[in-house]
């Protein structure tokens, strides 16, 4: 019989043993504590999937159909539980199926280790096959990117790759180990985790004067207004953010990342900011007299234009991330650190307030929109369904505490928009990035993540034709997920923009789809199709107790509008509930 | 108003941080006027002196993106008046023309340069100093037919540095020293950073 090397590695206890890179590699994965990896195996990556022959009772390993749906599962994973996501894809045109997936994940700072095997070192350069220079392709796309080519490197660059992912403001890691190194045997010493790197810095110290200064001018404002996004989520500082906002009383809304961090039905949560946000929290932007950001970056689709953006307000930006503070919108006062650390210490300086007419400023627009947006949308007069009436249903069926991952698109602000969440890290969506294709992949992560929650992705007939090939990972490894199409037969956004600025000329919005019930059927999934008012509730409760993965398909209006915007090139106070004002 | 700025880094010495700096000004279609990267004082340190024709706001973004990436240690800016640079270049001048016009000998005495090889059909000079100090020579040859020129990158020292040396010493001990996690961001807003 041949040597077993995984039985090596335990014959000599305390001493030096030897190991292979790959082994090397997996002993590294457990140590961090990881317990799902999604990957796709192929050449360059063979001796590691060779070696996670031996450790499927430690790592389990989720076959995906395509690389790109192993990096979104793994963010869907990162996302919903906060432990950095694992992938494994080969060279060459594995990596490069990485790609959407890495830019996604760095504009989302979502943590991520990606392994991709290449070709021998001895190769490197000579254009074999598979090869491809991964890391300059990945580097502007990676928070770090580092190729391997011996394997007596892979503890320690593991070991950074895992600090590095999920410290400071987190990140995805893309480590490149050639072949060679993965058959290698070495001196395997173990494995020690890294908490220090000279040339990098997670957080800082906290500066109690920028605490005091930014106590100051919120104390003395009249009308503060608090916007935050995924910073309080990633610093796992979602109470502390509480504790900020009710002691101060200040009216609350989100970026798209941020929601959930508070419940959304919290009396402080004012609603979504944004290009599709509400109506209050853009409108009232330009009235603050102090806005507190935390732990958010002024992305162009929050801000609007930015020569109108909260012109009249003192600016508080809280952020790990020195990078962001003054990139879009200069700080009066910038408090640069870790939230969960700054915002207790700011809570204990700020006074209390009662806010009262302020507040009502934001409650007096929530009517207005309700009045003219929200009411009509989940409650349409004429047969059409709406993409609203379906997360209304969602939001009464589970009573906001399902995971909603989102596509992109009309459906993604929508869903966004109107779902209710109770829970931190139940929204999982591509927000900086808009990937098309990345919630069915996301939402499988996503159950991963938490599997004791529902997961329902919400995609629409474009995106879900992106990536419907991991219909294939959803069949083979059952993975329990709600899949809804929001059909409107339409690229919904894009023509939603030729509607209103381009004179109704619509070029190349028109998509036709298969047969969703006849195509989840083969891939041996439940499946319906609505496209009546009256099956419409009914068929959501059949689908969200059914105990397997179901997809539902709900016929939507053509040719429905997502209310209110902000027009590209306008001010966030310049906001539109309908067409008409245009 | 864009003006000349020089950008000191301090890094790792890693393959690849060359792709890593340079990408950072390509994605926002910035030139890089000069670019000298050498060994710094400490072993494992290297030292990038960048020059760049940019505002003060797209360099202080500029330089807190830099400072973001991995293996990067430290990061500052500084105007043509903060400091004290110097550029090199080399002259190859035919002999001939040296030694039969007494004028041109004379010409490169008083511009300062020196002659590091002097051989049969030609001599070289070199000559530090500052872009116009070395451009200045370039006119004043080329009429006596200069052969071949090349100029070094920039190198800088910060005047107000009260000695980076000890800094960047600080970087060869493992653990973080007190100066390093300190938060001076908003100290001065055009120094950056920690260290």
């Amino acid at each position: 019989m041949t040597a077993n090397p995984a039985q090596n590695i335990n014959k000599k206890a305390h001493e030096t043993k030897q190991a292979t890179g790959s082994q090397a590699l997996l002993e590294a994965l457990i140590h961090e504590g990881v317990k799902t990896i999604f990957g796709y195996p192929g050449g360059a990556i063979m001796p590691v999937y060779d070696a996670l022959y031996d450790y499927g009772d430690r790592l389990e390993h989720i076959l995906v159909r395509h690389e790109q749906g192993a990096i979104h599962a793994a963010q869907g994973f990162a996302r919903v539980s906060g432990n950095t996501g694992v992938v494994f894809a080969t060279s060459g045109p594995g990596a490069t199926n990485l790609v959407t997936g890495l830019a996604d994940a760095m504009i989302d700072s979502t943590p991520l280790v990606c392994i991709t095997g290449q070709v021998f070192a001895h190769l490197l350069g000579t254009d074999a096959f598979q090869e491809t220079d991964v890391i300059n392709i990945v580097t502007p796309v990676t928070k770090w990117a580092y190729q391997v080519t011996n394997a007596e490197e892979i503890p320690h660059v593991l070991a950074k790759a895992f600090y590095i992912a999920s410290t400071g403001r987190p990140g995805p890691i893309v480590i490149d180990i050639t072949k060679n190194a993965q058959l290698q045997l070495f001196d395997y010493e173990g494995y020690q985790k890294c908490f220090h790197i000279r040339s990098y810095k997670p957080k800082p110290e906290v500066r109690h004067a920028y605490i005091e200064e930014a106590a100051k001018v919120i104390n003395e404002a009249k009308k503060p207004f608090v916007i935050y996004g995924q910073g309080v989520i990633l610093g796992n500082a979602e109470q502390e953010f509480r504790d900020f906002i009710e002691k101060g009383n200040f009216p609350s809304a989100w970026t798209i990342l941020g929601m959930g961090a508070v419940p959304t039905d919290h009396a402080l949560s004012v609603g979504m900011l944004g290009m599709h946000g509400n109506y209050g929290p853009n409108l009232l932007t330009n009235e603050c007299d102090v806005l507190i950001a935390v732990g958010m970056r002024f992305d162009d689709r929050v801000t609007g234009r930015l020569d109108k953006y909260a012109k009249q307000a003192k600016i508080i930006h809280l952020d790990i991330d020195p990078a962001e503070i003054d990139k879009n919108v200069k700080s009066t006062v910038a408090v640069w650190g870790d939230c969960k650390e700054t915002l207790p210490l700011l809570t204990a300086l700020v006074q209390k307030n009662e806010n009262q007419a302020w507040l009502q400023q934001f409650r007096d627009c929530t009517i207005k929109e309700t009045e003219k947006v929200i009411f009509p949308e989940q409650n349409p007069e004429n047969e059409t369904l709406t993409m609203a009436e379906v997360i209304k249903y969602i939001n009464e069926i589970t009573h906001g505490e399902a995971i909603i991952v989102t596509d992109v698109g009309q459906h993604q602000m929508v869903a966004c928009r109107y779902a209710k969440m109770n829970q931190t890290r139940s929204n999982v969506t591509s927000g900086g990035l808009g990937t098309m294709g990345f919630a069915l992949p996301a939402a499988i992560g996503a159950k991963y993540g938490a599997p004791d929650r529902q997961v329902i992705a919400i995609i629409g007939d474009g995106g879900f034709q992106m990536t419907l090939q991991e219909l294939g990972t959803i069949m083979q490894a059952n993975v329990n997920v709600k899949i809804i199409i929001l059909n409107n037969q339409f690229l919904g956004m894009v023509r939603q923009w030729q509607e209103l600025f381009h004179q109704n000329r619509y070029s190349f919005v028109d998509i036709t789809s298969p047969n969703y019930v006849k195509l989840a059927e083969a891939y041996n999934i439940a499946a319906k199709k609505v496209d009546q008012r009256s099956d419409l509730k009914s068929t959501l409760i059949e689908m969200l107790a059914h105990d397997n993965p179901f997809l539902l398909e709900v016929m939507v209006g053509k040719e429905n509008n997502v209310f209110p915007m902000v027009p590209q090139g306008r001010g966030v106070s310049e906001i539109i509930l309908s067409k008409e004002e245009l | 108003m864009k003006q000349e700025y020089t950008i000191t880094v301090y890094t790792e010495n890693q393959i690849g941080l060359i792709n890593k700096l340079a990408i950072i000004f390509t994605r926002r279609k910035i030139n890089i006027e000069s670019l000298n990267t050498s060994p710094s004082e400490v072993e494992g340190i290297h030292r990038f002196t960048i020059v760049i024709n940019e505002t003060e706001d797209v360099v202080r973004k500029i330089s807190r993106q830099i400072e973001k990436l991995l293996d990067v240690l430290k990061v500052d800016y500084n105007t043509d008046d903060e400091i004290i640079w110097q550029e090199m270049a080399l002259y190859k001048v035919a002999a001939d023309v040296i030694t039969e016009k007494v004028k041109v000998e004379r010409l490169l005495r008083e511009q300062g340069a020196r002659a590091v090889v002097i051989r049969k059909d030609y001599v070289i000079f070199e000559c530090t100093g500052q872009r116009e100090e070395i451009n200045n020579l370039i006119k004043i040859l080329e009429p006596y037919g200069l052969l071949e020129f090349v100029r070094s990158a920039r190198i800088a020292i910060i005047k107000k540095s009260d000695g980076f040396h000890n800094k960047v010493k600080e970087f060869e001990y493992k653990v973080p020293s007190e100066a390093l996690v300190e938060n001076e961001f908003l100290d001065q807003n055009e120094g950056i950073f920690s260290m």
